[in-house]
């Protein structure tokens, strides 16, 4: 964690007082704790010890109808949680690597258009990419079953004028998964490609073409490798909460298509098995922070958390 | 670098388009063919939302097929039991978990912005990882939190402890922005003219940092509004507007719930406009 930290923000440590007071200078050394102190003591309370509580409940063994359950430092339970869930544990990398990818592809010409060519309209077409966020998203995927659905705006025509055939249909099949959960992350993808393509300097471009670089060679050249940055960011962003999203699957998708969300909500919520439900929660939380970690590691977990704020 | 300083942009970036490339004339209309695309297709399922609370259909559920314009479901907008007090208990939650979100967070963010301390990278961690985590991790171990405890029950006091602690790293880190790119200078001269740092805070650092105090808030009242995952896990029987919509799709959706859809919509809209538009006011 600490060496991640190594590269001083703009602002830079607290400077030493300058009027040199030694009790002045203790007093002030303890502002910072005075004002994290109630956030630390409210993430410690309500996001660290529900954690440790989770990975107490992961240990456990009984059954809820044989006398509750008991500690018993049961560490199979992790096996057995990936071993029986294995078939969603997969599904969900699956489905959140092609909306990652697709993210990527839809997301950069987009961000670019509006990093490049948006003048002094940037922030308004910022604002009607971010639009959508202002509806609830159960509302947003809900509208996407309608508007998939096999008689809806978006098939109906088709197939009345023979595009497609009748028996044709897009609902609870993986491709109206991943196509609603690319809706539902696209714009956290794009922010991060934004905020880095905005930064470059278009003259570093200018310089590139008047230098005979092709418009294709001073983007690969160029632009591309200033942005990996926010690509890296766009990545993160974008596969983490994908992968542990259980509403696009449960409303666009079958029991078929269900994801890792799925079930631990059904575990926790349904068959109230805590155990096996906290150890697969725990599992994801690990590798999706691992995840997490390498890509602050190469930015700076400052940056990080920047990035991910300005999802 | 510096060579393509010495011509003024403005003219270079037009002048050159022709000689480069011949079918420049066309391509150039690609991207901004491409972005109105993908704007509309955002902005899709709230179309669709809006207008299908006008949708004159026969049944009280919404139905793929449009069936004419009226007005009925917004004249009786309460006519669906249960649904207006969900509506108001997502109030109820969000307008006390953004006041306390943005107290906590603010503090949060202007150590984290200001300041140089032992254990600032762990902070800087558990911030991190409460941004990071999946929401259904989230979710999953405050209930296993709320079930240890049995205190409070599952209900009001769950779904709000809940969302006040995943509001408050999206508050502190957005404040943290504002802090860490302020001039000092401001702060300095306020000391050198005698302010105590009461009043120095007061009347200087915390206007200039205001507008990042107003966006964590209005970021923290729309997570709050908008959160199904973790509010499903907490919330026991009690329910909210994205509970509620969640559990009407099993039976069919009331068109009301596009007409409350729409006016959140708009009240969104509205305030980030007016806050927009009252940051411009400040930098001119």
């Amino acid at each position: 964690v600490s060496t991640t930290l190594t590269s001083p923000p703009e602002s830079g440590p607290e400077a030493p007082s300058k009027r040199g007071d030694r009790t002045l200078g203790t007093r002030r050394a303890r502002i910072p704790y005075f004002l994290a102190a109630p956030g630390i003591a409210w993430l410690g309370l309500f996001f660290l010890v529900p954690l440790a509580l989770m990975l107490v409940e992961s240990l456990k063994t009984g059954g809820l109808f044989s006398g509750g359950y008991h500690f018993n430092w049961e560490f199979s339970n992790y096996g057995d949680a990936i071993t029986k869930n294995w078939e969603y544990i997969f599904r969900s990398i699956r489905i959140s690597a092609y909306v990652t990818v697709a993210c990527l592809l839809f997301g950069y010409p987009l961000a670019y258009w509006i990093a490049f060519h948006g003048g002094r309209w940037k922030s308004q077409l910022l604002l009607l990419v971010l639009l959508p966020f202002f509806v609830s998203y159960i509302i947003r995927t809900i509208q996407w079953t309608f508007m998939l659905s096999d008689d809806g705006i978006i098939l109906g025509p088709l197939k009345s004028i023979g595009l497609l055939p009748q028996s044709y249909h897009v609902l609870a099949t993986e491709f109206a998964v991943v196509a609603g959960i690319f809706y539902s992350f696209l714009p956290f993808a794009m922010l991060p490609l934004y905020v880095s393509l905005e930064r470059i300097d278009k003259r570093l471009v200018e310089a590139a073409t008047d230098l005979y670089a092709s418009r294709v060679q001073a983007f690969l050249k160029v632009v591309l490798p200033l942005s990996l940055p926010g690509v890296f960011a766009a990545v993160v962003l974008t596969f983490v909460p994908a992968t542990g999203d259980y509403v696009n699957a449960e409303l666009l998708g079958n029991p078929g298509t269900f994801m890792v969300g799925n079930k631990i909500q059904d575990l926790f919520l349904n068959k109230n098995n805590y155990p096996e439900a906290a150890a697969l929660s725990l599992v994801l939380m690990v590798v999706m922070v691992v995840i997490a970690s390498i890509y602050a590691r190469a930015l700076g977990t400052e940056e990080a958390t920047n990035m991910a704020a300005a999802g | 670098m510096s060579a393509a300083i010495t011509a003024p942009p403005s003219a270079a970036g037009i002048d050159r388009g022709p000689p480069h490339s011949p079918h420049r004339r066309w391509t150039r209309f690609i991207l901004p063919t491409y972005g109105v695309l993908m704007m509309f297709y955002l902005a899709s399922p709230v179309l669709v939302m809006i207008l299908y609370g006008f949708n004159d259909i026969p049944g009280r559920r919404q139905t793929p097929d449009f069936g004419g314009f009226t007005l009925k479901w917004w004249q009786n907008i309460n006519g669906v039991s249960g649904l207006t007090p969900a509506f108001v208990n997502t109030l109820k939650i969000a307008i006390p978990a953004t006041i306390m979100a943005t107290a906590v967070g603010t503090l949060l963010g202007l150590a984290m912005g200001r300041y140089r301390f032992r254990g600032f990278a762990v902070m800087m961690f558990i911030i991190f990882l409460a941004i990071a985590v999946p929401e259904i991790v989230l979710g999953s171990s405050l209930l296993t939190l709320f079930i240890a405890t049995k205190n409070p029950p599952l209900g009001y006091f769950s779904i709000l402890l809940s969302h006040i602690s995943f509001c408050i790293p999206f508050v502190a880190v957005t404040v943290r922005a504002r802090v860490s790119g302020m001039d000092r200078a401001y702060e300095e001269a306020a000391q050198d003219l005698f302010a105590t740092p009461m009043v120095g805070f007061f009347k200087v650092t915390l206007p200039i940092i205001m507008p990042g105090i107003i966006a964590g808030a209005l970021l923290a009242f729309v997570l709050s509004l908008d959160d199904f995952v973790i509010t499903n896990f907490t919330s026991g029987q009690y329910q909210t507007f994205p509970i509620w919509v969640y559990g009407a799709t099993r039976i069919g959706l009331p068109p009301q719930v596009n007409v409350m859809g729409t006016l959140l919509f708009t009240g969104g809209l509205v305030l980030a406009v007016v806050s927009a538009l009252a940051q411009r006011r400040r930098k001119a």
